[in-house]
């Protein structure tokens, strides 16, 4: 079991370590990466089933029993985010074969993207504070590292701006960390949440919650502590845009889910207020600035903040529909939104810009590209029948149920707003003709070239399809899921099994 | 920067350090200390020699690219987590070996847990160097 729950970041840290090694060869690099991305889903997959077979799992590092040593542990919200790190880590490696330069690969890509996979990975299975704050920590230097990979102006100009606030995010995790330890003398979560409720202090319970907001809310890009998100998602190669994206700003908003469902009191009104205001200016400000913006990857940048909002929403509604509906749009938001920012890198490859005033004429050149773009982009806009649609009428459902007409107003408008920014994209880089006319087709690429960018996009948009015209099973996976997190004396007994929860 | 005074001392402190660093590695067991914090008194060792002496002087006296030199720690980090896994326990269990024991004593401990701390120290040596080198060529 120990191993098993270890694997997910023990084998892309190995993985990474080979790659790197092998740097100078960029071919081998490339296969060893990609072969640690299948056997680290193949594990992903095996920890999902079991998880839903068997309910929660956890296991203890080092054979140190909790609360003393490290705890790992897989509930069923950890399962599904694991399965997702291991999809979007496989898919994007695949793209990233055909999108990222040699000089990248042999200035060590692959080594720095399995590091961010473990660091990923380790923040979803841990069951430790301080833990957490190690595998954000992983994920910084990661994530840095491949921002400046190449060194180009903008992208130096754009990762400096990502590590500074990054690090004032770290800083307000370690000092929140520092105050849970001297409170209750412990950082296991399951042990905190035994703790921390017999915490009586009003004052500094708040002060807590304000702390892990700001510190959580800045890595989950949360109104207003997003502005490093737009300053430098769009510098990158598109595969590293692709899988932070993806990933990364979930990994903040999943850390918000863990600890405000489990370490604090669940009838916290006051952190749950503050995050439901923080949620709808974020869906709102992000869908506008979209709105603003006239440029293909920009433009998805700024639909990740909106779609954040959705996220947390959930999570400040707190009821069950809410939180299975928070659950069930992570799982379509990170398949439709790492495929819309794969499609905008090989839409700049056939026509040579991101910017839409540039570019044009796709639907004529390649229909199985804009067929594609046309699922992913409407599924997230909340199209029916695709799965944004159903992760959006969960979560309008349950704000409606709460009597919160202005939530499912604000919810209804974002995703008005969204259909806006993808007809923009849809008429200016499909359907209008390019303005020059230089626009290559699919069947212009070499063979090995095509299947590594298209595979993984029919993959994405097969599930989002999928997800759209049977939602049923998923969406009752999502609703245990959440009942898991409301109620959490299953997982507090699993990891601690001699205080018997 | 060529200063003799500098150069003197150093010759001596760089010796100093690294013994020192050493000493933290082994003390870190059940002491303040540990692989993490010798690694950087180490490599402040390899700093100190740079600026007296010069960059190359130094990536000669470390004889190995600092890069490898990480990744190596790494790997050992990581290959002390094997003993327990073909011992059926969890992950990076400790496990001691006991070498020379006899009537009362126990002989030298050797534990994964040693091999552990010894690839961070080296992870972290070679991290930091490969760092400082790369921001001091100019």
């Amino acid at each position: 079991m120990g191993w098993l729950l270890a694997l997910p970041f023990l084998l892309p840290i190995a993985t990474g370590l080979f790659a790197l090694g092998a740097r100078r060869k960029p071919r081998r690099a490339r296969a060893i990466s990609l072969l640690g991305c299948i056997g680290l889903f193949i594990v992903v997959v095996i920890i999902f089933v079991r998880v839903v077979d068997e309910g929660t799992i956890a296991a203890q590092m080092g054979n140190w029993p909790a609360p003393f040593g490290i705890t790992l542990v897989a509930d069923r919200l950890s399962a599904v985010m694991l399965l997702l790190a291991g999809l979007v880590g496989l898919v994007v490696a695949i793209f990233a074969q055909a999108d990222v330069d040699l000089r990248r690969e042999v200035l060590g890509f692959q080594g720095f993207y399995q590091l961010l996979l473990a660091g990923v990975c380790g923040s979803f299975v841990t069951g430790d504070l301080f833990n957490l704050y190690v595998w954000f920590e992983v994920m910084l230097i990661a994530s840095f590292a491949l921002l400046i990979l190449g060194g180009e102006r903008a992208q130096l100009d754009g990762g400096i701006k990502y590590v500074a606030l990054n690090l004032v995010s770290t800083l307000f995790m370690l000092m929140a960390i520092g105050m849970v330890y001297g409170l209750t003398g412990t950082l296991n979560l399951a042990a905190l949440h035994v703790a921390l409720a017999e915490v009586d202090q009003p004052a500094a319970l708040h002060m807590l919650a304000v702390l892990l907001i700001v510190a959580f809310g800045i890595k989950a890009a949360l109104f207003p502590l997003y502005f490093w998100l737009p300053a430098s998602y769009h510098v990158p190669p598109v595969a590293v845009t692709a899988v932070f994206a993806g990933l990364l700003t979930k990994v903040g908003v999943y850390a918000l889910i863990r600890t405000f469902t489990l370490i604090f009191p669940a009838d916290f009104s006051f952190a749950h207020d503050l995050l439901l205001i923080a949620a709808l200016l974020t869906m709102l400000s992000g869908v506008i600035g979209a709105a603003s913006q006239y440029e293909f990857r920009k433009i998805l940048a700024f639909h990740i903040i909106s779609q954040i909002g959705f996220l947390v929403l959930g999570l400040a509604l707190f009821s069950p529909l809410a939180l299975a509906g928070s659950i069930f749009y992570m799982v379509h938001n990170i398949v439709a939104k790492t495929n819309l920012l794969l499609i905008s890198g090989t839409a700049r490859r056939m026509t040579g810009s991101f910017n839409l005033a540039e570019i044009g004429g796709l639907y004529r050149v390649s229909p199985v590209l804009a067929a594609v773009f046309f699922i992913a982009a409407f599924s997230l806009a909340g199209f029916p029948p695709l799965s944004g649609f159903w992760a959006k009428l969960m979560l309008v459902t349950a704000s409606l149920e709460q009597a919160a007409y202005w939530v499912a107003a604000v919810a209804l408008i974002t995703g008005a707003l969204t259909l806006f920014s993808m007809s923009k994209i849809w008429s200016e880089a499909f359907w209008k003709p390019h303005p020059t006319g230089e626009v290559r087709s699919l069947t212009s690429l070499t063979v090995s070239e095509r299947i590594q960018r298209m595979l993984p996009t029919v993959l994405l948009v097969a599930i989002t399809l999928g997800l759209g015209l049977f939602p049923q099973p998923l969406i009752q996976f999502c609703e245990t899921a959440a009942r898991e997190l409301l109620d959490p004396a299953g997982y507090v007994a699993t990891v601690l099994p001699s205080r018997g929860g | 920067m060529s200063s003799v005074i500098l150069q003197g001392t150093t010759r001596l402190l760089v010796a100093l350090i690294l013994l020192f660093s050493v000493y933290m590695l082994m003390r870190g067991h059940n002491l303040p200390g540990g692989g993490f914090i010798a690694g950087l008194i180490a490599s402040a060792a390899f700093v100190l020699y740079a600026l007296a002496w010069s960059l190359q002087e130094a990536r000669a006296a470390l004889r190995v690219s600092p890069v490898k030199l990480a990744a190596i720690g790494a790997l050992l980090s990581l290959a002390s987590a094997v003993p327990g896994l073909l011992k059926g326990f969890p992950p990076f269990t400790g496990l001691w070996l006991f070498i020379g024991g006899g009537e009362g004593d126990k002989g030298i401990p050797i534990s994964t847990v040693l091999l552990f701390d010894v690839g961070i120290y080296l992870a972290v040596l070679g991290a930091v160097l490969a760092l400082f080198f790369t921001i001091e060529v100019d």
